[in-house]
């Protein structure tokens, strides 16, 4: 127990311990440390704000910032803008997504969306929404953006072509609807605005490529929206692109079929009809304004109604308005029509050529066809409806009326339309049907009737019963008529024997003329004595 | 200079590992070691307050990124989620769930930053042979000894989670880089609280 009380003797080394070496393990903690606040600080980009009508869905410091569906950045913070009108969405972006800042860039809530295009955005229901990022291509950059309230139709970068389409309304067409080639879906309406002098509508189209190479520098674009019901002289028509343009609208385009043209180069911009067949239809060319006066009612004629000359339309009513004729006191119809004198097409070139505008050669061309009675009529196109198209025609024996060159616009004669003639004549024969006095005749009828019926029933109360009486007396006297007639009745045994008699009364008497035939004298003295050599008593 | 004598006045000195008493004759021989154990002996553990420190700041540093990075990714539905630690105490808390808040605010919090002031505060009196509260500070001590056995609370329940919760797309748990931070920072502060020498706690200015 002793010797363990005794410290033992402790072995010498001469091992030096390194002070320093465990000041490595800060160094490294906080070599970490700085490496990771460097990624950090490399690593935090651009800070941006956009600002939206409305932060719906939206939640500072989680949704995501997403462009083509990676994450590149997150909303850091949600405020009101200063004016309390908008929210301004802060959204710190990741450094890599420094080139999304681009001037033209858009960003736009990701949402659940139901539209007449279908349903998007489905994945969110369960995400909640997300900002999304469509990447512009400007040199410039910004800080302060604006979002889309609805996702853009086409986002940067699809290949295809945009086009600018320039119509006088818009229809029932919306950012979305389709655009149609032969009634295939190749592009949709991406954005449209009212022009600046508010005169028309101006929309941007994408078609998708390998699309984009059908729109030709001479293709016609035309409103394809809803339905185009026709009623014609070939019956009923109704055409429609597909049920989406029912409901969503559509642009259709196509290029004429003499059309040679090149594929047209981006934002070409061109006209948006109203309908295929305008589309479709030729040049114009530079139109004429030509006013008629008509005299009588033009009801049934409407602006846009058809002018015919010899069956071919060449233009239309553009105006339709009232004048009053102080010496007349009449209120006659003043129509403006506007004819297209190239759609008589290759006529024209056998037509004489005159000098001057357009305007005065038209003056000088109809001045003659006018001294040939070039009239203009309201005639009507459909008897059913009474509607009126005006038709340049010539009417045999026209009175011949002064044309005035120096009149613009250019005014042709009129005569009354050839339905208005005939509408006279049916007048007339109305008016004399009306004068017919149905109401006496009438009422002498209703007392004939009357009276027949008074007489009737006399007939029935006295003459039947009676002529039943006669008839029954009449059937008496023929069963007895009947029963004198029988074969076996007194009467005609009667009348056998009175005939018998009468024949032997005949006899007898051949029998004395005989005698008295030969021998006259016996009137006188009797009957001979002897008798005569040949007679023949008659046997019973 | 009242209480108990000192091992270094009586020339003794004690092994760190298996406790045998030897003379102190580290003044004239140079470095020694225990003839038991043969482990190197010293009057007060070599270092102690510089490795404490060393590594007590090594933690603080690791601290920062284990509550600036995620450490825990949960997807449900899609709903792609990455929490921090305050982050998710914040929304246990605002969801109601103010117990399950607590634990992870205490364990993952409170713990660490009482250890570090704890730590601190123990060192800078050691190394100042400060004689202030030193028997209080002798029970901070074997606190921060005790509550270092719980500090690893946050890294197993993520382990533990991140286990369990595999549903594919329908639910999943996946620990982040912030929970290795949290994890090399309580082992970071578990070996300054070992390399701490308590005994410098008692020291004082005797030298």
């Amino acid at each position: 127990m002793n010797e363990l009380l005794e410290p033992g003797d402790p072995a010498v080394s001469s091992n030096r311990w390194r002070i320093s070496l465990v000041w490595l393990v800060p160094i490294v903690a906080a070599l970490i440390g700085i490496s990771l606040l460097v990624q950090a600080w490399r690593s935090v980009g651009p800070e941006i704000n956009i600002t939206f009508s409305s932060a719906a869905g939206l939640q500072a410091g989680k949704t995501p910032v997403k462009y083509k569906d990676v994450t590149v950045g997150s909303v850091s913070a949600i405020a009101l803008s200063d004016d309390g009108t908008q929210v301004v969405v802060t959204v710190s972006l990741a450094k890599s997504a420094a080139s999304l800042t681009r001037k033209d860039t858009r960003f736009w809530v990701v949402r659940p969306r139901i539209g007449a295009s279908g349903i998007t955005g489905i994945d969110t229901l369960f995400s909640g929404a997300y900002i999304a990022v469509d990447a512009g291509a400007q040199a410039e950059s910004s800080r302060i953006f604006t979002g889309l309230e609805a996702p853009p139709t086409v986002i940067g970068g699809a290949p295809g072509k945009s086009f600018i389409l320039h119509g006088t309304e818009l229809g029932s067409l919306d950012i979305g609807s389709a655009v149609y080639f032969r009634q295939i879906q190749v592009g949709r309406v991406a954005s449209y605005q009212l022009d600046k002098d508010g005169q028309g509508v101006s929309l941007q189209v994408f078609i998708d490529a390998p699309y984009d190479r059908f729109v030709t520098t001479d293709t016609n674009f035309w409103n394809a929206s809803g339905m185009d019901v026709s009623l014609g002289a070939d019956g009923f028509k109704l055409k429609t692109q597909s049920i989406g343009t029912l409901i969503a609208g559509g642009v259709a385009f196509a290029a004429p079929l003499w059309s040679e043209g090149k594929a047209a180069p981006e934002l070409t911009e061109f006209t948006l009809t109203q309908d295929q067949a305008s589309a479709m239809a030729p040049p114009d060319g530079p139109p004429v304004y030509i006013q008629l006066r008509f005299a009588h009612s033009l009801r049934g004629l409407s602006v846009g109604a058809p002018v015919q000359f010899s069956g071919v339309d060449l233009g239309k009513v553009e105006s339709l308005s009232l004048d009053y004729d102080p010496a007349k006191r009449r209120f006659p119809t003043v129509v403006g029509i506007v004819l297209y004198p190239q759609r008589l097409g290759r006529v024209l070139e056998k037509l004489p050529k005159f000098a001057g505008d357009s305007q005065s050669q038209a003056a000088l061309f109809l001045r003659s066809m006018v001294e040939h009675g070039l009239r203009a009529q309201a005639r009507t196109g459909n008897l059913l409806t009474g509607q009126l198209y005006v038709a340049l025609d010539f009417i045999p024996n026209a009175p011949k009326v002064a044309f005035d060159m120096a009149a613009r616009p250019i005014v042709i004669p009129t005569v009354n339309g050839s339905f208005d003639q005939l509408q006279e004549q049916v007048a007339s024969i109305v008016t004399k049907i009306d004068k017919i006095p149905l109401d006496s005749i009438g009422r002498n009828l209703d007392a004939s009737l009357a009276e027949l019926g008074t007489t009737l029933k006399q007939v029935n109360s006295q003459v039947l019963p009676e002529a039943t009486q006669t008839l029954q007396q009449a059937q008496q006297t023929f069963s007895t008529a009947q029963g004198m007639l029988a074969e076996g009745a007194p009467l005609q045994q009667n009348l056998g024997m009175t005939l018998q008699e009468v024949q032997r009364t005949a006899r007898s008497l051949r029998i004395l003329t005989d005698l008295l035939g030969r021998n006259p004298e016996s009137l006188l003295r009797g009957r001979p004595t002897d008798p005569p050599p040949i007679t023949q008593e008659p046997k019973r | 200079m009242s209480g108990p004598p000192s091992a270094r006045q009586l020339g003794l000195i004690a092994c760190h590992v298996c406790d045998l008493v030897c003379e102190d004759t580290l003044d004239t021989t140079g470095p020694a070691h225990c003839p038991r154990c043969h482990t190197a002996l010293h009057r007060r553990r070599p270092d102690s307050i510089a490795r404490a420190w060393a590594f007590l700041i090594a933690g603080i540093i690791l601290y920062i990124p284990a509550n600036l990075l995620p450490v825990m990714f949960t997807g449900q539905f899609g709903d792609d989620q990455e929490n921090t630690v305050m982050g998710g105490i914040i929304e246990f808390w605002k969801t109601g769930s103010y117990g399950i808040a607590l634990i992870i605010f205490v364990a993952s919090v409170a713990v660490p930053c009482t250890k570090f002031l704890v730590l601190g505060l123990l060192l800078l009196s050691a190394q100042r042979h400060s004689c202030w509260a030193r028997r209080e500070r002798a029970r901070l001590y074997r606190l921060v000894e005790l509550i270092g056995y719980w500090s690893m609370l946050d890294v197993l329940v993520v382990a533990v989670v991140a286990a369990l919760v595999k549903f594919q797309a329908l639910s999943e748990v996946e620990p982040r880089i912030g929970i290795l931070f949290f994890g090399a920072m309580v082992i970071l502060t578990m070996l300054s609280a070992i390399n701490f020498d308590p005994r410098l706690i008692w020291d004082g200015d005797q030298e």
